[in-house]
């Protein structure tokens, strides 16, 4: 353990955009269960990618395959280029990963101390309070903390080591709406100092307002994979809002609606083609009122891509 | 988008010897703490041992066994009862939860040196076996009319909680093997029955035979002996014969405790 090295430490970071974290055709298995499914993608340097999936998609998967936690029966990992599970690259990740219980006699600055002492060059204790919105429960024990502020422990051990990568596995789970917020403007500061941040969430929203790019997983795959705008691009067209005399069923009809639904008072519609279809309902329907055209949000890109690939796999499924 | 591969940074790759000391004193440290302020294990682990002692060393003890005084007889066994559940109950219930239920994962996630858990685990185990001792042989003392020479009462310490590092590493064993809420329970079963055998409740000698050789292949009964020994009681067997067999044990079980290790990697709970 005796470090006799005198070599300049540098802390060479990455140029922007070189892959700091890939993962390649990583397959792994829970007995019968696929976890992963040849997952293929990587993480750049300074972005935040969001893991988007549904409960049991595989993405705490993916995470702990990326800190070493669990060996994947096939594929490769690597972390700045290695394994990480070499001390060197351990240095430069922070991970919060969801954990059952956390030693509870112990102080949130306890706690703190002791994980920023396994860095070499961690933050101080002050800076890492501060930042996690901890500095007023410093000296409250972890068992007598809120949900919310037993997260902010976990992120708080996360970045007390400033490393270079953060993996931050469901960060804002269980969190109400304001300490969710503080979460996100928290990892929005991480990005500004050039740390690297990959997230799972199933928060919709969430991936729609942190990340830079977006991986869709479902049932171990990756099943889609952009910016959030390619995410909704790549499904969606546009939602059509209008109260009209028309019924779900007569609009279905019209050239390029994908889907149609009486919703209370208005009709609620998709398509590709918005331009069109709006035309042909003004034409149908000269009193129509309340016209909306918004893009599909992320969240309908998400069920409509994660219900298409489910379907996929039970039609494969019957086939075989 | 630049497919390069990020190269390996020339940062230092160990830690200083001065660091590497911080870490493992805070890991003990804030074990320390940890159990502390946690009475069902401090209060559990050192109340025990006293009542009993009090009770059949202090309050019943007017009566000799084997040529000498109940209450200098009995130290050195509720002493090995109370080093064994100290080191067991330490080790392994806290390592059974947070394997279980994730904490550990946390841990292994950071650069945190593995080694340092365990060191900090079997230390602290052994700083509250020496608590127990020494509050054992104050008792002792002071209501007992037990009389040490301070060399005696030194190599009773010293062999006591060198005897808790096999308990420890059975700890360990218990700790990889038994689920995180059952853990407890499974210490009990081992711990309450073999302290029995192993002559640590009812002298060895008032046990029967058959009792007296299962005895024989019991840890704490060796290292009960060797306790024995110390304020001049026990069988007078050759210590070096107890010692091998704890350290065979002790091996036996880090060699288990490591399996259970290695089983972990790769392995996904809670």
């Amino acid at each position: 353990m005796m470090a006799t090295q005198t070599e300049v430490r540098t802390t060479a970071k990455p140029p922007a955009g070189a892959v700091v974290a890939r993962l390649a055709k990583v397959t792994k298995n829970y007995g019968p269960v696929t976890a992963l499914r040849e997952v293929d993608f990587a993480v750049h340097a300074g972005q935040v990618v969001a893991l988007l999936g549904p409960n049991g998609a595989g993405k705490t998967t993916v995470v702990r395959s990326l800190l070493g936690l669990c060996r994947p029966a096939s594929g490769t990992i690597s972390v700045f280029g290695g394994d990480p599970n070499q001390a060197a690259i351990r240095m430069r990740i922070g991970a919060m990963l969801q954990v059952a219980r956390v030693p509870e006699t112990l102080k949130v600055w306890e706690h703190i101390d002791l994980f920023s002492s396994y860095y070499l060059h961690p933050l101080p204790l002050a800076e890492t309070l501060a930042a996690a919105g901890l500095t007023a429960l410093k000296n409250r024990k972890f068992g007598d903390l809120s949900g919310g502020q037993k997260q902010r422990v976990l992120f708080a051990l996360a970045i007390c080591g400033n490393p270079d990568l953060l993996f931050l596995d469901e960060p804002t789970a269980g969190l109400d709406v304001e300490a969710r917020r503080s979460v996100w403007s928290q990892i929005r500061k991480l990005v500004q100092q050039g740390k690297t941040v990959l997230l799972t969430t199933h928060y919709l929203e969430e991936a729609d307002a942190l990340a830079d790019r977006i991986v869709v997983i479902n049932r171990g795959s990756v099943i889609a994979e952009g910016t959030s705008a390619e995410i909704k691009a790549r499904t969606s067209g546009k939602r059509i809002r209008c109260v009209s005399r028309l019924t779900p069923e007569q609009v279905l009809e019209l050239p390029g609606v994908t889907s149609a639904k009486q919703d209370r008072e208005a009709l609620d519609l998709h398509t590709l083609r918005p331009e069109a279809v709006v035309r042909e309902l003004l034409a149908r329907d000269p009193q129509l009122s309340g016209l909306e055209v918004t893009s599909a949000g992320l969240e309908d890109a998400f069920l409509a891509l994660t219900r298409e690939d489910n379907a996929q796999k039970s039609t494969l499924e019957v086939i075989q | 988008m630049s497919t390069t591969l990020a190269p390996m940074p020339t940062l230092s790759r160990d830690r200083s010897l001065r660091q590497t000391i911080t870490v493992y004193g805070k890991e003990a440290k804030y074990e320390f703490l940890k159990l502390l302020r946690f009475p069902m294990y401090s209060v559990s682990t050192i109340l025990f041992p006293l009542m009993f002692y009090v009770l059949f060393g202090l309050v019943f003890g007017r009566q000799q066994i084997g040529g000498m005084n109940q209450s200098t007889y009995l130290i050195a066994s509720y002493g090995t009862f109370g080093v064994m559940g100290a080191s067991l109950f330490g080790t392994a219930a806290g390592l059974a939860a947070e394997r279980g239920l994730g904490w550990m994962q946390v841990k292994r996630a950071s650069p945190m040196p593995p080694f340092a858990y365990f060191a900090a685990k079997f230390a602290i185990s052994m700083a509250f076996s020496a608590i127990v001792m020494l509050l054992l042989m104050l008792l002792a003392v002071s209501f007992g009319g037990v009389t040490f020479s301070v060399l005696e009462a030194v190599k009773l310490l010293a062999t006591l909680i060198a005897g808790s590092i096999p308990f420890c590493a059975m700890g360990l064993v218990i700790g990889y093997f038994a689920g995180p809420n059952s853990a407890p329970a499974t210490i009990n079963l081992i711990y309450l029955p073999m302290s029995f055998l192993s002559g640590l409740w009812i002298p060895y000698m008032f046990l029967p035979k058959l009792m007296q050789k299962f005895a024989l292949v019991l840890p704490p009964y060796h290292l009960s002996q060797l306790a024995l020994s110390v304020v001049g009681a026990g069988r007078h067997e050759a210590n070096w014969g107890h010692w091998q067999v704890l350290i065979a044990f002790t091996l036996i079980c880090l060699g288990f405790a490591y399996w259970g290790f290695l089983r972990d990697e790769g392995k996904i709970y809670g």
